[in-house]
């Protein structure tokens, strides 16, 4: 069974935290939390295997 | 020595009585880190040097605290870095804390076979102390003390400088001037010229306290702690028991009260207990902004140091980029007034280190909006890195409190000459050179300390029977098969054959799988312009 991976595996983490936070550059904090949500749902999509969501959640929720 | 006691007086020179002005190769504006040391290295390659500076003083203050390798590396080739380090703090490893916890540590070396270290920490009048007594040595630097320069003319053959002193205002000419006179350079106002860019609304506290104090000579940020909340604090360790203690404000304090020493001295104790002795060294607010000029040169008038560029201090981009300005224009200076190179070979210290700039004022500007989180949700997600860096690897990549100051590959330069044969490994064209120990006639030494100081040097790793000829550069023949120099070989991806051409500036410009004595010629033909 494939494992959430927690050690660095992006290519550009400078890079794609700037593109995030540009991003939600001049959204109210009501449409923020929207593209956040709207984020989530995309991400897990793709991500596709429910045993890796669900190691995901309960590490954000910890 | 008393650095900061010291007072450097003007002295008349023939240029000031004589009825008409003297005509100089190179006249630099601005006896700082960048001007010092764009002297020495002028000075080194054969040019006569005039210095001016408007003060009679080293710097006030520590200021620039923190200079990275590759500025030591730089300075041993000028002869000084021995002077730094000694005097200096080394240092190698930063600690990043979220309010009451540490989160991660970094080391910025993590390997062994280098000379120098990440960074040594040094208050800004010793670097420019140790780099005055060097020129002091150089009989062809002229260093002008209380010399303002009050008038600039950019003329098609020749710049004319008016410049006053304590005894009267006199006239100079030169080939070529070198604005190195800071932030907000003389010089640049005087052509009308700007840098541009972007201030961040925050303000910092720099507080440098001296005493005896358990810490390690480390970095130490903290992301809001308990002893100075919501806000950043970063802790340093200089050399004289010094401390730099350097506290976020926010926008909103009032620089002039938060200067009071008595306004400071609780905030230090909230970081280092109640019953803490301590001494101010030296208190400063600043604001900062990251900005840079459109283009570095204009004319016979070039750019280097903070004049040109400026970006926040999270990564000590500032001093340090500007020493590598230096060290990127003084060969190229010294091979135009030379008459050996074309003037089009200036062209390319301006588009070198614009681009260098733009990738510090990219890193520096980065930093700033982690530390500094411009909206809620950018704070949102700050915190949430932040908690999560503790226990996953990803989200210490993510923690930016200062991308810390590494020199720029100068991957699409013109003066490179493109691969033609295959290479792994971080020493790609326009690469600054990576250091090694390096065995030789019997003795172990550096590798940097090994390229040529004044020339070109072409690097033959041997084995493969080809026989190497200087023509317009400098040979260095290296065995890889000898144990102390596989580290050198592998941070090159060297096999026997292997040819490497590095500038006098130490940047790779060429490599080949073989050697080519028309290649390697052709390369430094393509290098100086000269193609």
């Amino acid at each position: 069974m494939t494992q959430l991976i927690i050690d660095p595996n992006l290519s550009h983490f400078d890079e794609f935290y700037e593109a995030l936070i540009r991003t939600h550059q001049d959204l109210t904090p009501e449409q923020s939390h929207q593209m956040n949500a709207k984020l989530v749902l995309l991400l897990a999509n793709h991500i596709g295997d429910l045993e890796i969501l669900k190691e995901a959640l309960r590490r954000a929720r910890s | 020595m008393d650095y900061q006691a010291k007072r450097f007086a003007h002295q008349s020179r023939a240029d000031q009585t004589s009825a008409s002005s003297a005509r100089h190769p190179v006249v630099i504006v601005g006896a700082g880190p960048v001007g010092l040391t764009l002297a020495l290295d002028l000075t080194q390659r054969g040019v006569h040097v005039v210095l001016l500076d408007d003060d009679d003083k080293l710097s006030i203050g520590s200021r620039a605290i923190c200079f990275a390798k590759r500025t030591l590396e730089i300075w041993d080739r000028l002869g000084v870095g021995d002077a730094m380090v000694a005097k200096g703090v080394s240092w190698n490893v930063g600690k990043v804390f979220f309010r009451d916890a540490p989160v991660y540590s970094f080391d910025l070396l993590g390997e062994e076979g280098h000379r120098r270290p990440a960074f040594i920490n040094l208050q800004q009048y010793y670097c420019e102390g140790f780099l005055a007594d060097a020129v002091a040595q150089e009989p062809r630097i002229e260093l002008r003390w209380q010399s303002r320069v009050t008038e600039v003319i950019n003329g098609v053959d020749g710049v004319s400088v008016k410049v006053e002193t304590p005894d009267g205002t006199y006239a100079l000419a030169a080939d070529y001037v070198v604005a190195c006179d800071g932030s907000r350079s003389a010089v640049r106002k005087m052509l009308g010229l700007e840098s541009r860019g972007q201030t961040f609304r925050d303000r910092f506290l720099i507080a440098d306290v001296k005493m005896t104090a358990p810490f390690p000579s480390e970095r130490w940020f903290w992301f809001d702690p308990p002893f100075h909340p919501n806000q950043s604090v970063l802790l340093h360790r200089q050399p004289d028991d010094v401390w730099r203690i350097d506290f976020q404000l926010g926008w909103d304090a009032d620089p002039e009260e938060e200067k009071k020493p008595e306004r400071v001295r609780p905030r230090v104790q909230a970081l280092l207990g109640p019953d803490a002795e301590f001494d101010f060294e030296w208190i400063s607010v600043y604001t900062f902004a990251c900005m840079r000029m459109e283009r570095f040169r204009h004319g016979r008038v070039l750019f280097a140091g903070d004049s040109a560029h400026l970006v926040s201090p999270f990564g000590a981009r500032g001093a340090n980029s500007g020493v590598q300005d230096a060290d990127n224009l003084g060969w190229k200076l010294a091979l135009v007034v030379a008459g050996r190179a074309p003037d089009a070979l200036l062209d390319t210290y301006a588009s070198e280190r614009e681009y260098a700039a733009d990738e510090n004022i990219l890193n520096s500007t980065r930093a700033t909006d982690f530390i500094t989180p411009k909206s809620e949700v950018s704070r949102l997600f700050r915190n949430a890195v932040l908690e999560l860096a503790k226990d996953h690897p990803f989200a210490r990549k993510l923690v930016n409190s200062g991308r810390l100051s590494v020199p720029a590959t100068l991957r699409n330069s013109p003066l490179n000459t493109e691969d033609t044969d295959e290479f792994s490994g971080a020493m790609v064209p326009g690469a600054p050179a990576v250091d090694a120990p390096l065995a030789i006639e019997g003795n172990t030494i550096w590798f940097l300390n090994a390229l040529a100081a004044d020339a070109f040097t072409c690097v033959h790793f041997t084995g493969d029977d080809t026989t190497v000829e200087g023509t317009d550069c400098r040979v260095l023949s290296v065995d890889p098969a000898q144990p102390v120099n596989r580290i050198l070989a592998a941070r090159y991806d060297a096999q026997p054959g292997t040819t490497y051409l590095f500038r006098p500036d130490q940047h790779v410009c060429a490599r080949w799988r073989k050697y080519d004595a028309d290649a390697v010629a052709a390369a430094i033909a393509r290098a100086t312009c000269a193609a």
